[in-house]
């Protein structure tokens, strides 16, 4: 089935949950498995209304480990496919996240961020999951995350995120948060044609020949899908290039670098951030989600006051912009770094820094964004 | 024009949300703006105060809270007595003359009162008194333009009921109309 309802192509005034739903359809994601939580909900409601009407497949799954599951099986079958979750399903998520890692499945997991620990602050913002998100499933692994500042960018982020895991095969995270989850804003949702989709690395030459985790150039293996006559073994057990388990040093050792490689060596085609006024900044803010925003209205009343204050956005935070970090930490006073958690990438800019200059955190323990005075208070402080 | 905050308040089940979302959408769809729609959003059940903060600006819209309202729409005496405290000094209030009685004022501010929900019950269909006092709230504060109103009315409400909410849209209007008539006349 398609037609005209796949692409809702004009301007919208949506929610980021609904926003994000959009995307996942538009960038072809026709399988989805989850088990709604809030404040992510919508994201599941939204396609169960929607995917009937251009035939995706929609679940509602036992739990989130089963839901991630299933997203991987999809994915192997041949189909884009996501899930979103938030707070206590981000952790549930993490084992099979890391399946999702070993198999070198593309799937997206989206996490609309709530305050925690455990069942935390389930309707109220938080932005406590970021390490979560770079250490949450056991073993050594590199991982992409993307972080939206707004529904428009929950759109386009969902897009870049399906792109990202076919193109290095990786589950990708969509690490929102709360507030731009429910905000609604204008969403421009473009023509289809300027809809810009990578499609799978297939491998097409002859079953025989075919190793599944042979890489390529790029340390990325092509895929076939399951049911085409490929004769494939696929596990969560260290592997050689057919995918049959062998647990030795020497498979470890040929195995895991690459997975983690293929992330770090190609990080600079991956990563994306947003600068603005950083050139002649005596302080520079680094923030991402609905923080970012935060940050720039402390950012206006510190210009106000003469303040020569630049922005970093972290529009990918893993793999993290370290190379850049480290650059601008000689040409100024101060990082500042706003996050709603007491205190996450704040450690990772200062491990990036290198001892060339200090980052302060502004923390705030969740429940709501933080107050802009805050923050200008930090940029204030790093000059003195 | 800078940046204004608009509150709207009232119960749960009003339809308070939904006049929040049509305002953010008119704005930012159709009236040329920008605009950003956050609601309260916590285990509020059916009857008890909810309030829908709409942010409006031509610039970028950085921090997407309402602080201090500039406007404060309110349907529900619960809903006045726990946001009226929020209204910015100056502002504009404006309530269901029915269903709030004024317990408190502010030194500098501008009050404007319409029986939105007896005016919906008269045309048959009392919960089309949030689009009514939608109306009001449009031809008053002038924030967006009436056809961009329109539109996001038409747009955003259930099909088939379009008709009876551009209808309550107007009445509200033409309340608005009536009251700001008699205001020059008494001049």
């Amino acid at each position: 089935m398609s037609n005209d309802r796949e692409i809702l192509t004009g301007e919208h005034f949506m929610n980021g949950n609904v926003a994000c739903a959009e995307g996942a359809i538009a960038a072809g994601c026709r399988f989805f498995a989850g088990y709604p939580i809030t404040p992510s909900s919508e994201i599941a409601e939204r396609i169960s209304e929607r995917f009937p009407e251009i035939g995706g497949i929609f679940i509602q799954m036992e739990d989130e480990l089963a839901s991630m599951c299933a997203i991987l099986g999809a994915s192997w079958g041949g189909v884009k496919s996501m899930t979103c979750t938030s707070g206590p399903g981000f952790s549930l998520m993490q084992e099979n996240l890391g399946l999702g890692v070993m198999m070198e499945t593309p799937c997206v997991l989206v996490n609309i961020q709530r305050g925690g620990p455990s069942t935390g602050l389930p309707t109220l913002v938080g932005q406590q999951d970021m390490m979560q998100a770079r250490w949450g499933s056991h073993g050594d692994y590199e991982i992409i995350a993307l972080c939206p500042s707004s529904p428009q960018e929950l759109f386009d982020f969902t897009i870049k995120a399906f792109n990202l895991s076919e193109m290095y095969r990786v589950p990708v995270l969509v690490m929102g948060d709360e507030v731009v989850g429910h905000m609604s804003e204008r969403v421009v949702i473009p023509p289809k044609e300027k809809i810009k989709l990578l499609p799978r690395r297939m491998y097409t030459g002859p079953p025989e020949e075919y190793l599944p985790f042979k890489p390529d150039k790029d340390l990325v293996p092509p895929m076939v899908i399951a049911g085409e006559g490929y004769h494939i073994h696929i596990t969560g057990l260290t592997h050689d290039e057919k995918g049959y388990p062998e647990i030795s040093a020497e498979a470890q050792k040929k195995l895991v670098p690459r997975l983690v490689n293929k992330i770090k060596k190609n990080a600079d085609k991956i990563i994306e951030i947003e600068e603005s006024n950083t050139g002649d900044a005596e302080v520079i803010v680094v923030s991402y989600g609905i923080s970012a925003r935060t940050s720039l209205r402390a950012i206006e009343l510190a210009r106000e006051e003469g303040i020569k204050v630049g922005m970093l956005r972290l529009i990918t935070v893993w793999p993290f912009p370290e190379k850049r970090i480290y650059q601008l930490a000689s040409k100024v006073a101060g990082f500042v770094v706003p996050e709603i958690n007491l205190g996450q990438i704040v450690y990772e800019v200062e491990r990036a820094a290198k001892g060339k200059t200090r980052a302060t955190l502004v923390p705030h323990a969740g429940g709501h964004i933080h107050d802009p005075k805050d923050i200008l208070q930090a940029i204030r402080s790093t000059l003195k | 024009m800078s940046r204004q905050e608009i509150k709207f308040t009232g119960f749960g089940g009003q339809g308070i949300i939904l006049v929040g979302y049509i305002l953010g959408k008119a704005a930012s769809v159709y009236g040329g703006r920008n605009s950003t729609m956050v609601q309260s959003y916590g285990p509020e059940a059916r009857g008890s105060a909810c309030s829908s903060q709409v942010v409006i600006a031509d610039g970028g819209i950085f921090y997407p809270y309402v602080t201090n309202p500039d406007i404060l729409v309110t349907m529900s005496q619960e809903a006045y007595s726990k946001f009226f405290p929020e209204l910015k000094e100056g502002g504009i209030l404006i309530i269901d003359e029915d269903l709030v009685t004024l317990k408190k004022t502010k030194k500098k501010m501008t009050m404007f009162s319409i029986p939105a929900t007896r005016l919906a019950e008269k045309m048959g269909r009392k919960i089309v008194a949030n689009i009514v006092m939608l109306g009001f709230f449009a031809e008053l504060t002038q924030a967006v333009s009436f056809e961009a109103m329109e539109q996001a009315v038409a747009t955003s409400v259930p099909k088939g009921t379009e008709e009876l909410n551009l209808k309550a849209l107007h009445e509200g209007r033409q309340y608005a109309q009536n009251i700001l008539q008699a205001g020059k006349k008494d001049n």
